[in-house]
């Protein structure tokens, strides 16, 4: 099912490492992985979970960021292939949503109803503990991840497991606390500032989370930046469409 | 702590932590300085394994008043900084699991009553709202950033408001901002 070049995939596996640098953004790079993750697979959907301290599995980003399909991650703290891949570290592959009523009566239901055929789920993973998943959606009956391409996949997961986390070496549980408290903040962050613009501007919040990251990029601005001056400044806020 | 840069101890257990806070300020340097700043926890469950350069004049103060371990937690959501609450041990080790969730549930608590202003709440603290804290949807920020700009408020002020308005009506906060965002109520019309 992976479709691109191994030119391609080089390329986005030093992408996911480079992330010592001092532009390095948290909401950024979960964006940029669910991004390439869609990129590599053809999927018409892609998206990051991570667990808080209670275990519960936060969206934190995805390739589009629309309401149905956030409440299809959402679904999933309590059941569906993210839990599944959480609980057990194990990635859940080629589940066809079709016939998947019985396993996930609520998750699979809503995912066929929002025009999805199957479904993967990736543990992100750190040594023994996974910290959350990534959930890739399939819209084409047929297309399958073979074995090469869940090894891929589950490499990437880890790799951008890693480099969420910004240690080369995390010798301390504090360390994993600290970003994913970190990361779980910032994903608060570009929501209420997806509100402040909707608000602003007159549009819905999905449309104002593409109005904030198209600015950062144009502008060349981390994410988490824009979201911040979008709720803590208002001069910020008239600013977006000039 | 504050956004506008109002700064001082707000609450100590006992005298030697609020020593230890008041260190903090007269410094300028610290876990507290760094949770506020980074926007997340700093856990620093042994002093002695800090790099001397890292809080320069911390380290050694802090090490004389026989505390071994500090653990600070931000005061916040999302871009909302309120304060941070710090947690001071005097000897060293990790917080367990169970230590840490309730650290954090705390945090939140105390946040939360900070946002309601119940003064009494944030010294005493509650222990039956502990269970369920900090589990909100996306919606709620959401209709959080909307409230702001209704309202031309914070976005503190605007959580407030929202809190006050759900207390008010009897309503759970979760409806209530999915009413917002879904534009069936309006702050700034609704409520004139």
């Amino acid at each position: 099912m992976i479709t691109v070049s191994v030119q391609k995939l080089a390329t986005i596996f030093v992408e996911i490492a480079d992330t010592l640098v001092d532009e390095f953004d948290v909401l950024d790079y979960m964006h940029m992985i669910t991004e390439r993750v869609a990129y590599l697979t053809e999927a018409p959907a892609v998206g990051m979970l991570l667990a808080d301290q209670h275990s519960r599995l936060e969206f934190v980003a995805g390739s589009n960021e629309n309401v149905t399909l956030v409440e299809l991650f959402v679904v999933q703290n309590e059941e569906g292939p993210c839990l599944e891949a959480f609980r057990t570290g194990e990635p859940v592959v080629n589940v066809d949503l079709n016939n998947a009523a019985g396993r996930w009566p609520r998750f699979a239901p809503l995912a066929v109803a929002t025009g999805f055929r199957s479904v993967h789920a990736f543990p992100m993973r750190l040594r023994r503990q996974v910290i959350g998943t990534l959930n890739v959606f399939g819209d084409v009956a047929g297309r399958e991840f073979e074995s090469d391409d869940v090894t891929i996949m589950q490499a990437l997961a880890d790799a951008a497991t890693i480099g969420l986390l910004q240690e080369r070496a995390i010798r301390h549980g504090e360390t994993l606390t600290e970003q994913l408290q970190g990361a779980l903040n910032s994903r608060i962050i570009i929501e209420q500032a997806k509100g402040a613009v909707a608000q602003a501007h007159g549009i819905s919040v999905d449309d104002a989370f593409t109005v904030i990251r198209g600015y950062a990029r144009k502008h060349n601005r981390r994410l988490t930046e824009v979201a911040n001056a979008l709720v803590t400044d208002p001069h910020s806020l008239q600013q977006l469409f000039t | 702590m504050t956004e506008a840069g109002t700064r001082g101890v707000y609450a100590a257990s006992d005298p030697l932590t609020e020593q230890m806070e008041e260190l903090q300020f007269v410094l300028g340097e610290g876990p507290c300085w760094e949770a506020f700043s980074l926007r997340r926890p700093v856990l620093v469950p042994d002093l002695g394994g800090v790099s001397p350069t890292r809080w320069p004049m911390y380290i050694p103060a802090v090490h004389d008043s026989g505390i071994r371990a500090v653990f600070s937690f931000p005061l916040q959501m999302g871009a909302m900084r309120l304060g941070v609450l710090d947690v001071f041990r005097k000897r060293t080790g990790s917080l367990t699991g169970e230590e840490l969730a309730d650290a954090l549930a705390f945090a939140y608590v105390t946040m939360t009553a900070l946002l309601d202003h119940h003064e009494e709440a944030a010294t005493k603290g509650s222990g039956d709202v502990l269970a369920d804290a900090g589990e909100h949807h996306a919606e709620l920020f959401q209709a959080q950033g909307m409230v702001m700009v209704q309202l031309g408020v914070t976005i503190g002020e605007a959580m407030t408001r929202m809190r006050g308005y759900a207390f008010a009506h009897g309503r759970r906060l979760d409806d209530v901002a999915r009413d917002v965002v879904a534009r069936r109520l309006h702050f700034d019309r609704d409520l004139s």
